[in-house]
């Protein structure tokens, strides 16, 4: 299990901040297939990558980046901080 | 505390007073905050989200890296989250060392990490609804300089 987070207008597009995934993905990019399958919030909020970023147990990283092992991944839109 | 994540408002002044007393052999500091704009009046609230955990070790590194870079006695960041009103102070960042040059340089290295490395979303409130702020690409290209 994975705990899979999402912030700004995903956390919005997806309806929750947080869920519990169970998955057999190898990379972020094989989970993002899979989230997409679970329901049309999920494909509208996966629909442009371009505008996603990723980090996994709390580094920000590629959506090439392996899961072996991993506790945490949020997916996030670009940052806007300062 | 060199790196704080927090709600509530600072005091700059006291702040930089209590930073300056401790960066032992300093003889400069840059300060720098950043405010929310009113956007001619159109803004009513800024709200910025965070990423609890993340944020606290991204500002961390984005420090290190300045200590590491330049010479300097001493840096920290203070950034808040919640709700905002136009006005009112988001963040700050401070920076000392013993020639002005390193604190000027770590103090514009800092903020545009914070721009685009550090976890958090701004989402503004406003006559016209509510968005959330977009990321800008020259907030991207600045990270080219460094």
């Amino acid at each position: 299990m994975i705990d899979v987070m999402y912030f700004a207008w995903l956390r919005e597009r997806i309806g929750a901040p947080k869920e519990e995934i169970e998955t057999s993905a190898d990379t972020v990019a094989e989970l993002v297939e899979e989230l997409k399958a679970r329901s049309e919030a999920h494909a509208l909020a996966f629909s442009d990558m371009s505008a996603v970023r990723v980090a996994v147990d709390q580094e920000l990283t590629e959506m090439d980046a392996p899961l072996a092992n991993v506790r945490e991944v949020a997916f996030f839109p670009p940052m806007t901080g300062g | 505390m060199t790196v704080r994540v927090q709600s509530e408002p600072f005091d700059m002044g006291a702040e930089v007073e209590a930073f300056s007393a401790t960066s032992k052999g300093a003889g400069a500091v840059v300060t720098f905050s950043g405010l929310v704009r009113d956007e001619e009046g159109t803004l009513d609230t800024m709200e910025i989200e965070h990423y609890p955990g993340m944020t606290e070790k991204a500002l961390e590194e984005i420090r290190t890296q300045a200590m590491d870079r330049w010479s300097l006695t001493g840096a920290m960041i203070i950034h808040r989250h919640g709700p905002m009103r136009p006005g009112e102070q988001i963040m700050m960042v401070a920076t000392a060392s013993r020639h002005r040059s390193d604190a000027f340089a770590a103090a514009e290295f800092l903020m545009d990490y914070l721009k685009s490395r550090a976890p958090f979303w701004k989402k503004e409130f406003g006559r016209d609804g509510e968005s959330w702020v977009a990321a800008k690409d020259e907030d991207e290209k600045a990270l080219g300089r460094w």
